[in-house]
């Protein structure tokens, strides 16, 4: 019983992480607004130079940064629980894994064969 | 349950007004802890919708690699003003549902209702113009099937300009395998598209259970994570539109 009365926390102070809840100004939006804008335009426009294997490294390159633009601001992850945070990074660290793994099977499969 | 209470006085008795808000239900401790619980179960479901596209984009990399001159040909053939005036209004749709997160916090009704239709009004025109671009692909015998058209790749038309073809003639083996490019093209979009029907479905719930009011006294979590949703329908298309668009430019110029 004495534990049950020690988890009952309703200020929550035996959970120390939880981040102090924000609220995020139409000023910030205005500005990732902007920025996403600015990204798509550089994106057509780098893709019509002719840069060789830098053209789609480029063109991901960007539309990573609005991604991670996106994912901190619109998606409040800069102002989340560490545990939130956490979470994102590991669906994305996953993702490449997995990425990598199969890519290396692929690349090795016919080695010294192309 | 009066022969409950009759048995039990004292549970009357300890029996103490529980007023249960929609943002502080029983089962959780404190509203943040309630709201913090929402969102890492939003993130989760937002994961496996990472490996979800992630396989489609897996598959679009080897076959880019294996058949790039044919990828390079097929994408050519999209519409990429189109394409960049789409990405410009999702992106205007996700700025709108942003505010709609922004409008729920502060408990603005009426501005909240008004961010929610502009999002969903800029999703329907994404929509169109979406449709504009299958349809076309259907007018060009785009669509991988019975009826698609190599002839172009094959032959590309003479410009009238330069007197030469606008862009490099494909073996006929080749020129097939831009069928491989359309196919994902139209699975991805599709499967993106598909996403955005079903937002635009919950939009109009939302938008309905936001004009009574239901959260402009608090209750943000729904706003909030249907957000985290159409900000992530949003991040797919901002990977769809350079790979499948912009792959390879500048042989048009």
């Amino acid at each position: 019983m004495s534990e049950h009365d020690q988890y009952h926390d309703p200020s929550n102070v035996i959970n120390p992480e939880h981040a102090e809840h924000h609220v995020v100004q139409p000023i910030t939006y205005i500005a990732v607004f902007g920025t996403l804008l600015l990204g798509t335009l550089i994106t057509v426009l780098a893709a019509d130079v002719d840069m060789g294997v830098f053209n789609p490294i480029i063109a991901l390159g960007i539309a990573s940064f609005k991604a991670v633009v996106v994912i901190l601001f619109f998606m409040h992850v800069k102002w989340q629980s560490k545990l939130i945070k956490m979470t994102v990074g590991a669906g994305f660290f996953t993702f490449l894994v997995l990425i990598t793994m199969t890519l290396s099977d692929y690349i090795s499969r016919s080695w010294g064969l192309w | 349950m009066d022969n409950a209470i009759a048995t039990h006085p004292h549970e009357h008795a300890e029996h103490h007004e529980h007023v249960a808000l929609p943002q502080h239900r029983h089962h959780f401790e404190t509203e943040q802890q309630q709201r913090e619980a929402g969102s890492f179960g939003m993130w989760l479901f937002l994961l496996t919708e990472i490996m979800f596209f992630g396989g489609m984009f897996f598959a679009y990399l080897l076959y880019r690699n294996w058949y790039n001159p044919a990828f390079v040909a097929a994408s050519n053939q999209l519409n990429v003003k189109e394409g960049a005036i789409n990405t410009v209004i999702l992106i205007a749709s996700g700025f709108f549902m942003a505010l709609g997160v922004w409008a729920a916090e502060v408990r603005k009704q009426k501005l909240l209702v008004i961010f929610l239709v502009l999002t969903t009004i800029f999703g329907f025109a994404f929509l169109g113009v979406k449709a504009d671009e299958y349809h076309e692909k259907y007018e060009k015998h785009h669509i991988p099937g019975a009826s698609f058209d190599i002839r172009e790749f094959v032959n590309p038309p003479i410009d009238a300009k330069t007197g030469q073809p606008d862009q490099k003639p494909m073996s006929p083996d080749m020129a097939q395998k831009t069928q491989l490019f359309f196919f994902l093209y139209f699975a991805m979009t599709g499967m993106h598209a598909f996403h955005m029907i079903l937002g635009l479905g919950i939009l109009f719930w939302l938008i309905w259970r936001a004009n009574r009011g239901e959260f402009s006294a608090g209750y943000v979590a729904p706003i909030e994570n249907f957000g985290l949703y159409w900000h992530f329908v949003d991040i797919v298309w901002l990977f769809l539109f350079p790979l499948l668009y912009l792959i390879n430019r500048h042989p048009l110029k």
